[in-house]
């Protein structure tokens, strides 16, 4: 098992050469380079904008370009970013718990709930209840996010549900007590958290209601129900186990689009996360912001696709890797 | 002789009672006992005949801009005038607000809404014409839903906007399917190390969260050229971006059938390898594909609205589902204006009747349970 590990850890470093040659790929057939914008404002002058080109290496060829960002990125350095003045690195850093923190919490709300109440539509299937639920499921896997978000912006500003919209915290928020802040942010997450866990809860219960009913059809349901077990003790401590095992896959894909899946709800609902920092960059062609980005969320896809294989092997017996 | 026989084998088993039946009519006829399923097709149906005759649906055409009615609110249709019931009509709005854009209806003119009309011009299959299913009377105007805010009807740019919306699904389906058939059928047909080096490519494709190398694609393209150039790159985009999956499974797929003993014998007699892989391998992999096709177009709908939303998309002023949401994303015309977010439900109801569709296609694609 940790050679396994250790193999695929292995094998994400030539992914990254790839993932960044590709970056980099896309980023040079871009118009103009990432001191374009600079280069129209009227207070920086040729000799300044020389100097720049020089000090970031964008009078030298491409392929010598590469090398160096490449060698750059494998000591924690992806450059500058023109917009933030600031590193690259840096301005990620202060996006990416943001961004943590409101996909996190919504995993934990979807799966919270999408298992009781998968549970719950299996063992009533077709009752009125099962019905309502799978309308529902349907409903929310088909609504776009971001227009869910405007929705509830909508009803929010007209029905006076009184929560904040927009940003993480209050202007005051620095004044605050623990507790005070605490509460705070809670309510500035109610909305971007239900636009963004519908979806999964929507989807999770339906698998989780179909794998349950798969389960309860096996042969060794009817012959615990045969020797007379509680029905209580038949679909907790049997059936919903077995039920759940599949469901580790798909908590391995949605790790892997931790950092990227939120992108939209986060632009809408207008959270500091790293998705609406990536599209900031890519109007303000903030080129180095951009390939940090693309490369960061690469790494976030293959760690949660590689922990869902480890979670699964770890879960499921059968399931061995050399 | 042989074909005699052929034909005598067809007039047996059709009078069995249809006893043999293809496996593409059996499909049908499940498909058609899916009541979800088929309620999806025919409101795609419907939207899609929306959108291709949109010069005929919709009253206005997709650029027609009204300065005086800017924000114009739904128009009500009347059918009742002085309590007696009359054709249906409509009033003139009049802006009794300009700076909140409030309107009141002006009930001293009555509109009757007429058929088959004389609107803006546009042309049909080479024909000038200007016949529009329906219209008022100048000075009046219709808004079915609303108008944004150049005073344009969002009806008509819902019509027009659909044909990239809706139609973009199918042809990013169709360039990131072949792209993906192929490459996968290549894969795993020849295996050893050119399926290895084929598959790391798709891998790191893959590996890139998909939105982020939208954006970051989309940022590629140059600003300045005309919409529809524009929205063929998009569509390129997405079908660059959707093919690496599929390659993969295919060639999975693709790998267990080229084990099979008809292969063998396709080579034994000598046929081409692409031959081979197009001709005899592809083919069995159709079911999983045609599920996978219908399931994976709201995917395109949806990235490309949303892209069109945040304004990196198809741009204005040519219309798109998504690019018609962006104007609520400021908050005050979102709360002022709430028809600006129709086009949200007409994506929305496109996504669910495709979801209805594509299980009811795989329900009756799958042998499992084939039991008609």
């Amino acid at each position: 098992m940790y050679r396994y590990i250790l193999r695929r850890l292995i094998y994400v470093i030539p992914m990254l050469l790839g993932i960044s040659s590709l970056s980099f790929f896309i980023m040079q057939m871009a118009p103009g380079d990432a001191l374009t914008t600079m280069a129209l404002s009227p207070d920086v002058t040729d000799e300044i904008m020389e100097a720049m080109r020089a000090r970031f290496w964008l009078d030298q060829p491409p392929y010598k370009q590469f090398f160096r960002w490449v060698t750059q990125m494998f000591k924690g350095d992806m450059g500058h970013s023109f917009l933030w003045h600031a590193p690259v690195t840096w301005v990620i850093k202060q996006r990416v718990f943001n961004t943590l923190l409101l996909t996190v919490v919504s995993l934990i709300v979807a799966w919270a709930l999408a298992i009781p109440i998968g549970i719950h539509s299996a063992v009533n299937q077709y009752s009125w209840s099962d019905k309502l639920l799978t309308f529902f499921a349907f409903i929310g896997v088909s609504i776009p996010n971001w227009f869910l978000g405007l929705l509830l912006l909508y009803l929010n500003l007209t029905r006076g549900w009184g929560l904040p919209i927009g940003g993480m915290t209050s202007i005051d928020f620095a004044e605050f007590t623990f507790w005070e802040k605490v509460v705070d942010l809670a309510r500035h997450m109610v909305l971007p958290v239900i636009v963004l866990s519908t979806g999964t809860l929507a989807s999770l219960m339906r698998y989780m209601r179909s794998n349950l009913l798969d389960v309860l059809r096996q042969d060794y349901v009817t012959t615990a129900r045969a020797k007379g077990l509680a029905e209580r003790v038949v679909i907790y401590k049997h059936a919903v186990r077995n039920a759940i095992n599949p469901l580790i896959t798909i908590f391995g894909f949605q790790l892997g689009g931790i950092l990227g899946g939120a992108s939209l709800t986060e632009i809408v609902m207008n959270w500091p996360g790293i998705g609406s920092l990536m599209l900031n960059a890519v109007q303000g062609q903030d080129y180095y912001l951009v390939m940090g980005n693309l490369v960061i969320g690469a790494i976030m896809l293959i760690l949660g696709n590689l922990t869902a294989d480890v979670l699964l092997a770890a879960s499921d017996p059968r399931i061995r890797y050399e | 002789m042989e074909k005699n026989n052929r034909s005598n084998h067809q007039v047996d088993f059709q009078g069995n009672g249809g006893a043999l039946r293809s496996p593409w009519k059996m499909a049908w006829r499940k498909l058609r006992r899916h009541r979800l399923a088929l309620m999806g097709m025919w409101v795609l149906i419907l939207l899609h005949v929306f959108a291709i005759f949109a010069d005929f649906f919709a009253p206005y055409s997709e650029l027609t801009s009204d300065r005086r009615r800017t924000y114009h609110p739904p128009t009500k249709i009347h059918i009742f005038h002085e309590g007696k019931l009359v054709r249906p009509f409509v009033y003139e709005y009049k802006r009794v607000d300009t700076l909140r854009n409030i309107y009141e209806e002006d009930t001293s003119t009555m509109y009757p809404i007429r058929f088959f009309v004389r609107g803006d011009k546009y042309s049909f299959l080479g024909f000038e014409t200007d016949i529009r299913l329906f219209g008022v009377d100048a000075p009046g105007k219709i808004y079915l839903f609303g108008a944004d805010r150049y005073g344009r009807d969002i009806f008509s740019r819902l019509a027009y906007g659909g044909r990239r919306s809706l139609f973009i699904g199918i042809i990013g389906l169709v360039i990131s399917l072949s792209i993906g058939l192929i490459y996968g059928g290549v894969s795993g047909y020849f295996g050893g190390w050119v399926d290895n080096l084929m598959m790391r490519i798709a891998e790191i494709i893959i590996s890139i969260p998909s939105f982020y190398l939208l954006l970051a694609l989309s940022a590629v393209l140059p600003t300045n050229i005309p919409p529809d150039q524009r929205f063929m790159l998009i569509v390129a985009i997405l079908g660059f971006i959707g093919w690496a999956g599929l390659a993969r499974v295919i060639r999975g797929m693709v790998l267990s059938i080229a084990k099979s003993e008809f292969v063998a014998g396709a080579e034994a007699i000598g046929a081409s390898q692409p031959r081979i892989i197009i001709r005899h391998i592809l083919p069995n992999t159709m079911s999983y594909v045609i599920v996978n096709a219908t399931l994976s177009i709201p995917g395109f709908i949806l990235s490309e609205s949303g892209l069109s939303f945040i304004g990196v998309g198809i741009q204005h002023p040519v219309a798109s589902w998504g690019n018609m949401l962006s104007e609520a994303l400021n908050l005050s015309s979102l709360t002022r204006y709430p028809w600006l977010l129709v086009p949200g439900f007409f994506i929305f109801i496109t996504v669910l009747s495709y979801s209805f569709f594509g299980d009811g296609v795989r329900d009756a694609l799958d042998p499992r349970s084939r039991t008609v």
